[in-house]
């Protein structure tokens, strides 16, 4: 099991707790979709996971070498072409020079920005930036890859296909992923398993299995859809005055 | 408007679905080239086509067009008469004092000790602020310490060391550099902190999530992130280095300080000369812009655009 939590919980400050018993195993090369309000402490769990934060309680279980993430904005360096991104991201392993460039130029092919690799950040659009900073998490070379909302800001047509090459390459690189999202369709679309989270405190209150059925099947994954988000909705209508 | 509000009552009567996009549940490509395919028609929709950088002449031209009117209106109103010629003396006179400078060698002269201790002076400010300016905004309790003073030395104007610098080093190149420091240092090292401070914390966290040293963290992510805001510290660094130059040279005038164009100005007061004087103004002018256009500007041009940070502006 490459993720395990066990009672996690997590407060800032004397704040009201954010995360409270969030119980949860993810196996090797499972996609996950965790689904939750805004606001419910997902990037907080994340953040966790990723050991950018501490857990107030509880315990979990991370690989050894740590996580890629993927963030919401890109957070490509504008100083850098895409390339010069993705190399950083290879330097900072201290992989050799030479084989940095080979690897570079393999991972904008898989995100298919082969020819585009010499442009900078503001030359791209929001969704090729997206595929370049999936390629630099990539070029992490993690078994485990995070990502927090990384296609929220993207038109639908672009995150359609976005959706898509990441599961195209999900396939094809064996990760393991935790994918974060508040859009019930998205967790619908890629997940192979999606949890649910409430809203204060943050804990797993459900959790749903998604077949190869619900990838073509659209007739099928609506009505998961639709069944997910009643169960969302309920938990937010708990919280109204 | 009696015709607006019958489209308005059929709008609710729309089947619901038909009014939201939303992302699709399902696949939405048919396998692996029609994927490339779309995308790559996307991202030829979305991105900007290559823009070719060509020279535009209005840059150039309307300052050069500024420049003109401006003389023109000056000569206009020297040949009124209004004022005696001697105390208004008009651009052909200051043209003509010039002329007579450069004959006398003075011109070159004058120029050449300014430009040279200036520029002297602003790389040795360059050399000293760079790594207190680093060092103070990545240690917190040093900034702590130092910061408000020298934000306060930023706001004193460096003419006031003047009288101070001629007590302790007398009239002596060693006052000129005294001054220019006590102007460009605080300066560029709150360039360099600003700088710092306007980095997206978002960087820092990506620098962590790929494994950063603290070294590699300072160097990568930090330095080239704040170079802008750097870069316009340096650029008023040069600025006050420049006018507490001018500043130092007025005041400080004989010892074995040379001649340079503060000097000149105060010759001329001194003769009177309202020519010498105008041209040693128009002198100290046109080095500033000199140095802003050949040498700030295209480095900060070139910089800004490469980050994407130009479009939209009315430079
Ligand atoms: N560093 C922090 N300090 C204090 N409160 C925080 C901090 N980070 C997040 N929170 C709070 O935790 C809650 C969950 O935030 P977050 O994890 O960002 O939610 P989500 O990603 O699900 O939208 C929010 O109410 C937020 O205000
Ligand atoms: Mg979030």
């Amino acid at each position: 099991m490459p993720v395990v939590l066990e009672h996690l919980g997590k407060s800032f400050g004397d704040g009201a707790p954010v995360l409270d018993d969030v119980n949860a195993n993810i196996g090797k090369g499972e996609f996950v979709a965790l689904l939750g309000a805004s606001g419910c402490g997902k990037s907080t769990l994340l953040n966790i996971m990723a050991g950018l934060e501490a857990p107030s309680s509880g315990a979990l279980e991370v690989p050894s070498d740590g996580a890629a993430f993927m963030f919401q904005d890109a957070a490509l360096f504008p100083w850098l072409t895409a390339r010069e991104n993705i190399e950083l991201a290879l330097k900072l392993r201290n992989v050799r020079k030479a084989e940095r460039k080979a690897k570079a130029q393999e991972l904008l092919e898989l995100v298919h920005l082969g020819t585009a690799g010499d442009k900078r950040p503001h030359e791209l659009s929001g969704g090729m930036r997206q595929r370049v900073s999936l390629a630099r998490s990539l070029a992490q070379d993690r078994q485990l890859l995070l990502m927090d909302e990384p296609f929220a800001a993207l038109d639908a047509i672009t995150r359609d296909l976005l959706h898509d090459e990441l599961e195209r390459i999900w396939k094809e690189t064996g990760r393991t992923i935790v994918f974060v999202t508040h859009n019930v369709r998205e967790a619908v679309r890629l997940g192979q398993r999606v949890l649910l989270l409430s809203s204060r405190p943050g804990r797993v209150v459900q959790e749903w299995a998604v077949t190869e059925e619900h990838r073509t099947d659209a007739g099928l994954a609506g009505q998961l859809t639709g069944v997910i988000t009643a169960r969302l909705r309920e938990e937010i209508r708990r919280h109204a005055k | 408007m009696p015709s607006n509000p019958t489209p308005l009552a059929e709008a609710p009567s729309e089947p619901v679905e038909t009014r939201h996009v939303h992302a699709a549940l399902t696949r939405s490509s048919t396998g692996r080239e029609d994927l490339r395919e779309l995308e790559s028609g996307l991202d030829s929709l979305q991105s900007d086509a290559d823009r070719k950088h060509r020279i535009d002449w209005s840059r150039v031209l309307l300052p050069i067009a500024a420049l003109v009117a401006l003389v023109l209106i000056w000569q206009f109103y020297v040949s009124l008469g209004v004022k005696r010629r001697d105390l208004v003396p008009g651009p052909l006179d200051v043209a003509a004092q010039m002329g007579v400078l450069w004959n006398e060698g003075k011109l070159q002269e004058s120029v050449w000790t300014s430009m040279q201790r200036g520029l002297v002076g602003f790389v040795i400010s360059v050399a000293i602020a760079t790594p207190v300016g680093l060092l103070l905004a990545q240690v917190a309790p040093l900034r702590r310490a130092f910061g408000p003073l020298i934000s306060g030395l930023q706001v004193l104007p460096s003419v006031a060391w003047v009288p101070a610098a001629i007590i302790w080093f007398g009239l002596t190149d060693a006052t000129v550099y005294f001054v220019i420091f006590m102007g460009a240092i605080p300066s560029i090292i709150n360039g360099l902190i600003s700088g710092v401070d306007q980095i997206p914390p978002q960087y820092r966290r990506v620098g962590t999530v790929l494994g950063a040293s603290r070294l590699q963290m300072a160097l990568q992510i930090i330095l080239p992130a704040a170079l802008p805001g750097y870069l316009s510290g340096l650029k008023q660094g040069w600025a006050f280095s420049w006018r507490s130059l001018m500043a130092a040279e007025i005041i400080a005038v004989g010892g074995t300080i040379g001649f340079g164009l503060g000097s000149l100005l105060d010759q001329g007061r001194q003769l009177s000369d309202m020519s010498v004087v105008m041209a040693a103004i128009l002198l100290i002018l046109a080095v500033g812009i000199l140095i802003e256009l050949l040498v700030f500007a295209p480095i900060e041009k070139r910089l800004l655009r490469s980050r994407g940070l130009l479009s939209g502006s009315t430079r």
